[in-house]
């Protein structure tokens, strides 16, 4: 545990020394912003909640999350450090855990950086703080589920722009697992209980139930087994390809 | 003498090559072992075994009686570890690097910070401490590699060409922190020099195509090269091929070379049957004939000549 938080002190340390915090925090705030007030016509609905707001996350997610991710093993990887790293006493799934926490964090420093929003809301009207607070833990939670896939991709490769792409057709396929885009391509040929599994595997689904407000643990266990099972991968593909 | 690493018939393949193929020796305590080999022989892959990077395909390595795959913890704290190209993490500056190295090894407070300001003496990085490690020069940064892998003053220390890169200075350095070092630890570096082997090194140890082709001192290993013990000899006044003829009837001659001309001044490599020591006789004769001797020297033999003998197949069968 106690390397974990060193690992994890480090790389969060290391966002914040290059600009890779400042870019990602206000590009962050900048397009929940406009994706609330214009896309999501916040003033006109008359309503005092945040949906709009939490409504886009899934898709802000699905391309600020792998530009995150995509640095986190293939850096290691391309830099060599990697073996600096894993000849250190330390075990991989520390190495794996401390370095997703660290990312993790980071994206929740970011999802707290939207707090005026909530300050707005309950300005202009009074909202449902319960459903604001799930929703923002059902975010997080999301957050993590994009970031242990991404994890997992940029272990796969040294180069970071395959890694970003990889990761955003992969975290494509999970928001949109529950939609007849991805269900047509089974319905047809594969059985009832494979096409409700996929469906359920929707990031959609599962984050939208929270967000009403419903802190469900099967939403919440669901998203926990998701990140395990991401970060057990990561371990498993940096242990067969660290000798690339 | 104690054994502080052990290896035993350690293999590794990837799909169908196989970069290392039965490696087994020992390494003791005082012992600066020098890995020589060409590129690609499975020098860096034996060390990559050794620190439990990489997973052997088969056979053991144990560090101070640790395994480094099942007691991988115990084998790694023991274990000081230079990969090579010396890699550090470039957005952080030396001094925050070796603190978050010294946390890693489990040091804290002041006994961290002790032990870092040492190690920074030790390796020369007052200077450039609070600079980002990807502004400082390739002497620096295999410095800072050099620090990270000495930091918790491990018992085993395993270097991927240390010096590489660095100026005649900063190898000069480094090799005398490596001989400082030497006597507490057990020591595996590898290396293209052959002249770092005669400064550093107490075992020499050959590498080809994954297999250990030659391991003894550095002077055994000359002892190989086919101009061990010849003699040189320069003499001006004489023609050469007199000169052959009169040496050749000296006991124990068995063949002489001419290494060239220069005015009248001849050059002559004379090998003696059987590595016998003649440079007494040779010069005797020299004298007798009444020859100027500008130049008589016993050859001890160039590492290169070995390297080469061992390690390019076409040469080790003629």
């Amino acid at each position: 545990m106690e390397r974990i938080r060193v690992i994890f002190k480090r790389e969060l340390a290391g966002y914040f020394a290059t600009p890779i915090a400042a870019v990602f925090i206000v590009i962050f705030l900048m397009l929940s912003g406009a994706f609330t007030f214009y896309l999501g016509n916040y003033f006109v609905r008359g309503q005092a909640d945040l949906v709009p707001f939490f409504d886009f996350h899934p898709w802000l997610y699905l391309v600020l999350i792998p530009a995150l991710a995509m640095r986190l093993w293939a850096e290691e990887r391309r830099s060599g450090t990697i073996e600096l790293l894993l000849t250190l006493p330390v075990t991989m799934w520390e190495a794996v855990v401390g370095k997703f926490l660290a990312a993790w964090c980071f994206t929740g420093v970011a999802l707290l950086l939207t707090f005026p929003m909530w300050i707005t809301v309950n300005l202009l009207g009074e909202p449902d703080n319960g459903v604001i607070f799930a929703s923002y833990i059902g975010s997080l939670l999301m957050a993590g589920g994009f970031l242990a896939i991404g994890s997992c991709i940029s272990a796969l490769t040294k180069n970071q722009v395959i890694a970003f792409v990889v990761s955003v057709v992969i975290c494509l396929g999970f928001i949109l697992s529950g939609f007849p885009l991805v269900l047509e391509l089974f319905s047809g040929w594969a059985p009832q209980f494979l096409l409700s599994a996929i469906s359920s595997f929707s990031f959609l689904t599962h984050f939208q139930s929270i967000s009403k407000g419903v802190l469900d643990l099967r939403d919440i266990l669901y998203f926990l087994s998701l990140i395990a099972f991401w970060l057990f991968a990561t371990a498993t593909v940096i242990d067969m390809k660290k000798a690339e | 003498m104690t054994t502080m690493v052990e290896i035993n018939n350690l293999r590794k393949a990837f799909g169908s090559i196989v970069a290392v193929d039965g490696v087994s020796f020992t390494v003791g305590k005082g012992e600066v072992v020098g890995f020589l080999g060409p590129n690609g022989a499975g020098k860096s892959t034996t060390m990559k075994m050794i620190t439990g990077f990489l997973t052997a395909t088969s056979g053991t390595v144990r560090v101070c009686g640790h395994d480094v795959q099942d007691d991988a913890l115990a084998a790694k704290t023991r274990i000081g570890y230079l990969p090579e190209g010396a890699p550090a993490y470039h957005d952080m500056t030396p001094a925050s690097f070796l603190t978050f190295i010294g946390e890693m090894r489990g040091k804290r407070g002041d006994a961290l910070k002790r032990t870092i300001s040492e190690t920074v003496e030790k390796v020369n990085l007052q200077s450039v401490l609070d600079q980002p490690i990807e502004t400082l020069s390739k002497g620096f940064k295999r410095r800072v590699g050099l620090a990270q892998a000495i930091l918790h003053d491990p018992e085993v220390l395993v270097l991927d060409e240390p010096t590489d890169g660095l100026d005649p200075n900063q190898k000069h350095e480094v090799r005398t922190l490596i001989r400082a070092m030497a006597q507490e630890k057990a020591i595996i570096l590898s290396t293209h020099i052959l002249e770092e082997v005669h400064a550093v090194c107490s075992r020499a140890m050959i590498i080809a195509k994954g297999k250990v082709v030659s391991d003894g001192t550095p002077a055994e290993l000359e002892g190989q090269a086919p101009t061990h013990n010849t003699v040189l000899i320069t003499v001006s006044g004489v023609e050469p091929t007199l000169a052959h003829d009169r040496l050749m009837m000296v006991k124990g001659v068995k063949k002489i070379e001419e290494q060239g001309k220069d005015g009248d001044r001849v050059r002559l490599r004379i090998y003696s049957d059987d590595g016998q020591w003649i440079l007494p006789v040779i010069g005797q004769a020299a004298r007798e004939q009444g020859w100027e001797v500008q130049e008589l020297y016993q050859d001890r033999g160039q590492l290169d000549d070995v390297f080469r003998l061992l390690t390019t197949p076409q040469q080790a069968l003629s």
